[in-house]
């Protein structure tokens, strides 16, 4: 059926493959790098497409197995994908599609996608090429903390390297061409994730949205479009892909992230100034339910360990390192859990099987509360 | 009368308030309504390309200039316009060329610009007719298969191998006009 990969690492269709994944810590949970409090990560996306084939929408099955047949004999023996795995995610099982969203590895939309699909991953986690995604290709670059000006760079490189290999899809005029109209030009996004409790509990929050979409700003949720905001961390991107260079889109949205953080960290002098009790009474609750439960929702994880990380970064928890916290985000997500349980488990069971690893990890009488 | 988005009847008439050039009155069936407000409540920055096309097309459009408009099809992948405009998705590079006229207002929508500044592609692309054609060929493959013909598809089928193994196509035929990129 598929010949054998010659360099790239390791074609992994089966789900144990993954397991090794799910010890780890990918780059973006490094919890180190620039502003590292407040902003989780930088990532940079860049949609592409085959000039030889339809769009994906008007892709049929074999049009789909031979663009990704086309990308991953293409991707074979590029120098800078020696470190990487190719993972087919059609014969994925849901739980591994699944794990790899939770970890920021593909989409949603390509964990749900129909016929031939696949992700690049670098084993560092630090890049992904997916394969017919919306597009025939997104290259992904996410670094921890703020770090938008090398993230492009590596992502450049990346493309350049690609397009060595390939036809892109490239009109004079529009630029790269997309299937949808919102990205074409230079299909790119540069987005930041930032953790904002203290705007959330002094309801400053959604003025800040406001102010953010008059410049052509987008926010999302963790898991990007229509997702929910969970645990208050936010992603906010550039809107605009056409009509300004690659380097001014990078410079947008550093430019908005300071600011940002400013208000982040002024809402959060706030509230240890004029209200040191009930902050302090607040992140302490959420640390007692988190290391005490015996079962919890994901939902009221993320909840409780957005204000845990908080009370890290104001000093009112000792002995918790932000790198310990950033991982039970991860690991108390679904998918995770199961994986590092090694079997799956139904809603109830997980919810006590959380509220179990949350105890291991928090209450291991490192962890102090002032 | 009839949905602005579609064939089904208008049910519901929203007057929409908040437009710079005065109040417009929007008319449409119960399932575009429900999208159309549910787009409106969520981040109206995140829009999709089908709303923002949908908003910008309703606006003093007469119904048959719309529909004149929505039969215009791209010779290469098929896609009619009618289809772009429900879907926010187009159907294949060459609809940028084909619908460019009709585009361009949603591009500058969308983006405030309508040309391109940034980085291009490292190698310089071979032939865009040829990517074209293989488009077409390959269109034309599947629907010889669909409809059973497959000495017709055999033939397709060599003919898209010739191409893509690098040797000069014949010159493409007149069903595909010359574009101006």
């Amino acid at each position: 059926m598929l010949a054998q990969p010659r360099s790239l690492a390791t074609l992994v269709h089966h789900s144990a493959n993954l397991d090794d994944m799910a010890e780890r810590c990918g780059e973006w949970l490094r919890g180190t790098g620039p502003e590292s409090d407040i902003v989780i990560s930088s990532r940079i996306r860049l949609a592409r497409n085959l000039a030889e084939f339809p769009f994906i929408r008007r892709c049929t099955l074999d049009d789909r197995i031979a663009i990704e047949r086309t990308m991953r004999n293409k991707l074979d023996g590029l120098e800078a994908l020696q470190q990487a795995r190719y993972v087919d995610v059609s014969s994925l099982n849901e739980l591994d599609r699944q794990f790899l969203v939770e970890r920021q590895m593909i989409s949603r939309e390509l964990a749900d996608a129909e016929g031939a699909r696949a992700v690049v991953i670098d084993l560092a986690e630090q890049f992904s090429v997916m394969i017919n995604e919306e597009d025939h290709l997104r290259i992904q670059v996410m670094h921890s903390g703020l770090d938008l000006v090398q993230a492009w760079q590596q992502i450049s490189g990346l493309d350049d390297m690609i397009s060595d290999q390939v036809t892109y899809a490239f009109h004079e005029k529009y630029g790269f061409l997309t299937a949808c109209p919102t990205n074409v030009g230079t299909g790119l996004r540069v987005s930041v994730m930032l953790h904002l409790p203290a705007l959330v509990i002094t309801r400053q929050i959604d003025k800040v949205f406001r102010s953010l979409q008059k410049i052509s700003v987008t926010v999302r949720g963790l898991y990007g479009e229509g997702s929910q905001y969970m645990g208050d961390f936010y992603q906010v991107s550039n809107q605009i892909t056409l009509g300004r260079t690659e380097e001014q889109l990078v410079q947008q949205v550093s430019e908005i992230v300071p600011v940002l953080i400013d208000y982040e960290r002024r809402a959060r002098q706030f509230l240890v100034n004029e209200s040191q009790q009930d902050l302090h009474d607040d992140v302490s609750r959420a640390y007692g339910i988190l290391s005490t439960a015996k079962k919890i929702s994901s939902e009221e994880t993320m909840h409780y360990l957005s204000k845990v990380r908080m009370g890290v970064n104001l000093g009112l928890i000792s002995d918790l390192p932000v790198t310990t916290i950033n991982k039970l985000f991860i690991h108390t997500q679904p998918a995770h859990l199961q994986k590092l349980r090694g079997r799956t488990l139904s809603s109830a069971d997980r919810n006590i099987e959380r509220a179990s690893y949350l105890q291991r990890h928090l209450d291991s009488g490192n962890a102090e509360r002032n | 009368m009839k949905c602005q988005l579609c064939e089904k009847p208008a049910t519901f008439h929203i007057t929409e308030l908040t437009d710079a050039d005065g109040p417009k009155v929007l008319h449409l069936c119960e399932d575009h309504a429900r999208q159309y407000l549910a787009d409106e409540s969520a981040s109206p920055a995140a829009s999709s390309a089908a709303n923002l096309l949908a908003k910008q097309l309703k606006l003093g459009q007469a119904a048959e200039e719309l529909e004149r408009l929505d039969q215009k099809t791209c010779p290469v992948c098929g896609i009619s316009f009618y289809e772009f405009r429900n879907a926010g998705r187009l159907g294949c590079p060459y609809d940028y060329t084909v619908f460019a006229e009709d585009l361009e207002p949603l591009l500058v929508n969308i983006h405030a610009a309508r040309e391109h500044t940034g980085k291009r592609p490292r190698r310089q692309p071979p032939s865009v007719d040829r990517q074209r054609e293989l488009i077409m060929l390959r269109r034309q493959m599947q629907e010889a298969i669909d409809h059973e013909d497959y000495e017709s598809a055999s033939a397709l089928r060599d003919r898209i191998r010739t191409i893509e193994s690098g040797q000069d196509p014949p010159p493409a035929e007149q069903s595909v006009p010359e574009s101006k990129e």
